[in-house]
């Protein structure tokens, strides 16, 4: 074998002598750099086991010289921030809901960890912009179907909508009119007429006036005789040119039939009170937030420009 | 007589077998399954009582030359066309996948179509049946050359090659019809592995045979490598799928380890396939066709050995880190991200030892293209196995673990270095199987090299700006201390990233589109008539002695 050793000519280097299919080896060493570099990972890797969690003993492993491990590094990174959060959520929790605008540092902070909260638990259905989208309302707006003060928007929150199990839980159910029978399909579209003339996207017609009647006796009673709504009830506005499930002809006659009623989950055992205050204070914030219904008379100027100085930063 | 008697009855017996396992299959994925191996069966059957040479037919519909009795070609030639044939499957299903991502319409609103049933129809394909079986026929062509043996156990050699492509129908229709272990890489159920089980225990009998028979004194060093790719992977598929079926009439089964351990044995897999199969595996590709392509001697036959025990040696263990910051133990997460670290240079040894082979032949990479898919395939590979080793480290793991950036790390490595390495030995082994002079076509593989570098480029740097983005977005906090970013503002984020992904992917595949219709025109005999790569300048007018003067002024 060594007698078919030779020197290779372009390299200069001997060939081991080995040939397999015209393919012969070089005994070129090994590159200095590649074997140091080897040599100084494994020396790392040396170090690095004694320093941290590495090696598996009889009940249980060695701990490392630096005492890491990955569940206290987590502890203690939630901990601190913990300790940094802690004063804010008590202050939180201490205020007075209807105190809380007049304290506009607790409040900004409130609406920031609000809006991060939101991104986690509510832009699934409202969308991370909070605009919603169809069957979901628009928090952005100062529509609200159960209140849009900051009291209100929290009991929403704490208790949800519709939820079954939960004697608080906002509720109420619109009848479905045409699949109960109660109203005619023709009704229906009389209904869809006027409902369509009051929000102004069509033109009084003769549909509309006998939709008029039928509204007084089968909708006045929760939408109110005006067609304002009711938020004790949550009876949306049917005057305006916002609905939650469209407002073009099919989708009301959809809505008139078969009734919607939708559902909000409740948070109140899920999130903790400070958390869930600073979901209210962030939806509040948004644009649409309101008064609480005491305070409208006695409100002055000043806290008025305030909070909306607050939202604006 | 009595021996074909016997194989007769055999193969009945499983069709039989089959069928009555359909009619009382528990559910319709398994009946499907089992119908499509009575059929598999059937024509086993057929084919081993009917006279008929389907050798012959079979040479003749791939237009091979006939056996001159040398070596055994016929499977490698197969494999080939399965190779090219699996190659523009898997990568089609791979773009479909990416536009999925970018346009979730295209899920088409229907369980079959979905990614989540698509996805592992991309990876098996590229990877086992792609990369496969371009191993076995490599290994196959390797093998019996460096060995200098024809291959042991001839109708073993294609019972392999026939099984492989059963366990491929199966593995895929399953994923469609949403049969799965759901454990990645290894997605087949229990049936599935109890059969390439068998089908790989014949192909390592088969490359084991065929080194035993050799007539060289030693092993040549890619058997070294394809040799630690079979018992390896054999080992790894054999644990990694221990399970109970529910029912033996049914696909349902349940692993043998539960919670960490099991998420443990699933990637100490996982990570190895990457380890033996698209490492070790195509390694030894590279040191059978680097040097033969180059036409030069390896560059360092010590550091092949030191470079082949240490890499075996400490991949088996790098798996861990794949399960970085999760229930998994600290001191198993350490290890993991040790070895991963030290397995570097081990990993670079190839590159060093593929790349200096073309020391004496460097201007290769401008004439020859098949030289320049190889340098860029180990280009890649230095690139991923540096990459690799940086990602297992925690610090870095912590940004990008569950990005995007993982996605591109992977492809780089099995875009850049598998499918290119792959390319360049197909265009390689065409000529020389099919008895031709050269191919088609030198410069469509040049037309290939380019498609597909400008692909791996947009897509690799696509994915690590995606992934670094998500990375950081995801732990994002504002200066009042709280996350800045809704998970799906991340995802709307990462849209462009997406269109420039699939744009990769679609590059990449029009040049192995390019490739097959090179390798179809060279197989059907032509030869495109075009400008040479490379045209060494002669002058007829300088070529011939200089009259009159003297060579060498005389010295006054």
């Amino acid at each position: 074998m060594v007698d078919k050793q030779r020197v290779d000519e372009a390299t200069g280097t001997k060939t081991v002598g080995h040939e397999w299919d015209g393919i012969e080896e070089l005994d070129t060493p090994m590159p200095r750099w590649w074997l140091w570099t080897l040599y100084a990972t494994i020396f790392w890797a040396l170090i690095y086991v004694v320093l941290y969690p590495a090696w598996p003993m009889v009940n249980s492993a060695t701990e490392g010289v630096l005492g890491w491990s990955s569940r206290g590094d987590y502890e203690k990174a939630v901990a601190m921030r913990e300790t940094e959060l802690e004063p804010i959520r008590q202050a939180l929790v201490n205020t007075d809901i209807h105190d809380l605008p007049n304290d506009p540092e607790l409040l900004n902070n409130a609406i920031q960890g609000g809006r991060s909260a939101f991104k986690v638990h509510c832009v699934q259905c409202h969308g991370s912009g909070a605009a919603g989208s169809k069957g979901y309302p628009n928090l952005n707006d100062d529509e609200w179907l159960w209140g849009g003060d900051m009291a209100a928007i929290e009991y929403t929150l704490v208790h949800g909508i519709r939820n079954p199990d939960h004697p608080e839980t906002r509720f109420s159910l619109m009848p479905a009119f045409g699949r109960d029978g109660i109203l005619q399909p023709s009704e229906i579209e009389d209904l869809v007429s006027y409902v369509r003339v009051i929000s102004g996207r069509e033109k009084e017609s003769g549909s509309a006036t006998r939709g008029a009647g039928l509204f007084e006796t089968n909708c006045a009673v929760c939408h109110g005789s005006d067609a304002k709504g009711d938020r004790t009830q949550g009876a949306p506005d049917l005057t305006d040119a916002i609905n939650l499930y469209g407002l073009d002809r099919a989708s009301i006659n959809d809505t008139i039939t078969n009734s919607r009623n939708g559902v909000m989950p409740r948070w109140g055992h899920r999130l903790d009170a400070a958390t869930i205050r600073m979901l209210a204070a962030y939806v509040h914030s948004l644009g649409g937030g309101e008064d609480a219904p005491g305070e409208q008379e006695v409100a002055s100027e000043e806290a008025a420009t305030e909070t909306s100085e607050d939202e604006q930063s | 007589m009595d021996t074909l008697l016997l194989k007769a009855g055999g193969w009945l017996a499983v069709v039989f077998i089959a069928f009555i396992a359909m009619v009382l299959a528990a559910d319709a994925g398994f009946a499907v399954h089992m119908a499509i191996i009575a059929l598999a069966a059937g024509i086993t059957l057929w084919v081993t009582i009917n006279k008929a040479d389907y050798a012959a037919i079979g040479r003749g519909i791939l237009k091979a030359p006939t056996d001159p009795g040398i070596y055994d070609d016929d499977p490698i030639r197969w494999g080939v066309i399965a190779t090219i044939f699996w190659g523009i499957a898997g990568l089609t299903v791979g773009l479909i996948i990416a536009l999925q991502l970018a346009f979730p319409v295209l899920n088409l609103n229907n369980e079959f179509t979905t990614f989540g049933r698509l996805r592992p129809l991309h990876t098996s394909a590229v990877i086992f049946a792609f990369g496969g079986n371009a191993l076995i026929a490599t290994s196959y062509y390797v093998v019996q050359r460096t060995c200098r043996a024809r291959l042991a156990f001839p109708d073993l050699a294609r019972f392999v090659f026939w099984g492989y492509q059963l366990f491929i129908v199966l593995a895929a229709t399953g994923y469609l019809m949403g049969v799965t272990q759901s454990k990645e890489y290894a997605e087949p159920e229990w049936y599935v592995d109890l059969w390439l089980t068998i089908v790989w225990l014949c192909y390592a009998a088969v490359f084991i045979g065929t080194i035993v028979r050799r007539s060289e004194p030693h092993i040549y060093v890619a058997n070294w490598f394809y040799l630690s790719f079979i018992l390896t992977i054999a080992m790894l598929h054999v644990v990694n799928g221990l399970s109970m079926p529910v029912s033996l009439l049914g696909s349902k089964s349940y692993a043998a380890f539960a919670g960490v351990q099991d998420a443990l044995t699933q990637w100490w897999y996982g990570h190895n396939a990457v380890g033996f199969f698209l490492t070790a595996g195509f390694l030894a590709m590279m040191y059978y066709f680097v040097p033969k392509q180059a036409e030069r001697p390896v560059y360092s036959y010590r550091l092949s050995i030191i470079h082949f025990w240490s890499l075996i040696f400490l991949y088996i263990w790098a798996g861990p880190h794949h399960l970085h910051y999760t229930a998994l133990p600290d001191w198993a997460q350490t290890l993991g991200m040790v070895f991963s670290v030290v397995l570097w240079m081990p990993s670079w040894g190839g590159m060093i030892n593929g790349l200096m082979t073309l020391n004496g032949a460097w201007d290769k990479i401008r004439t020859d293209p098949i030289i320049r898919m190889m340098v860029l395939a180990l280009a890649f590979y230095g690139m991923s196995t540096f990459e690799g080793p940086m990602m297992s480290i925690k610090a870095v793991n912590s940004l990008s673990h569950y990005t995007d950036w993982t996605v591109g790390h992977v492809h780089s490595g099995a875009l850049g270095w598998n499918g290119m390495i792959t390319f360049a030995c197909l265009y390689y082994l065409v000529p020389r199987l099919w008895g031709k002079q050269r191919l088609y076509s030198l410069r469509m593989v040049n037309w290939h090299f380019w498609l597909a570098t400008l692909g791996i480029v947009l897509y690799a740097a696509s994915m690590w700006v995606a992934g670094i983005m998500q990375g950081l977005m995801w732990r994002e906090y504002g200066d009042d201390g709280y996350l800045v970013y809704a998970f799906s503002e991340v995802v709307t984020a990462m849209l462009p990233m997406y269109l420039i992904r699939a744009t990769g992917g679609l590059l990449y595949l029009a040049g192995a589109i390019v490739l097959v219709y090179n390798v179809w025109m060279t197989i059907a005999g032509r030869q495109r008539d075009e400008k040479p790569m490379t045209e060494t300048p002669h002058n007829e007018a300088l070529d011939k002695p200089i009259v009159g003067k003297p060579a060498v002024a005389p010295a006054e």
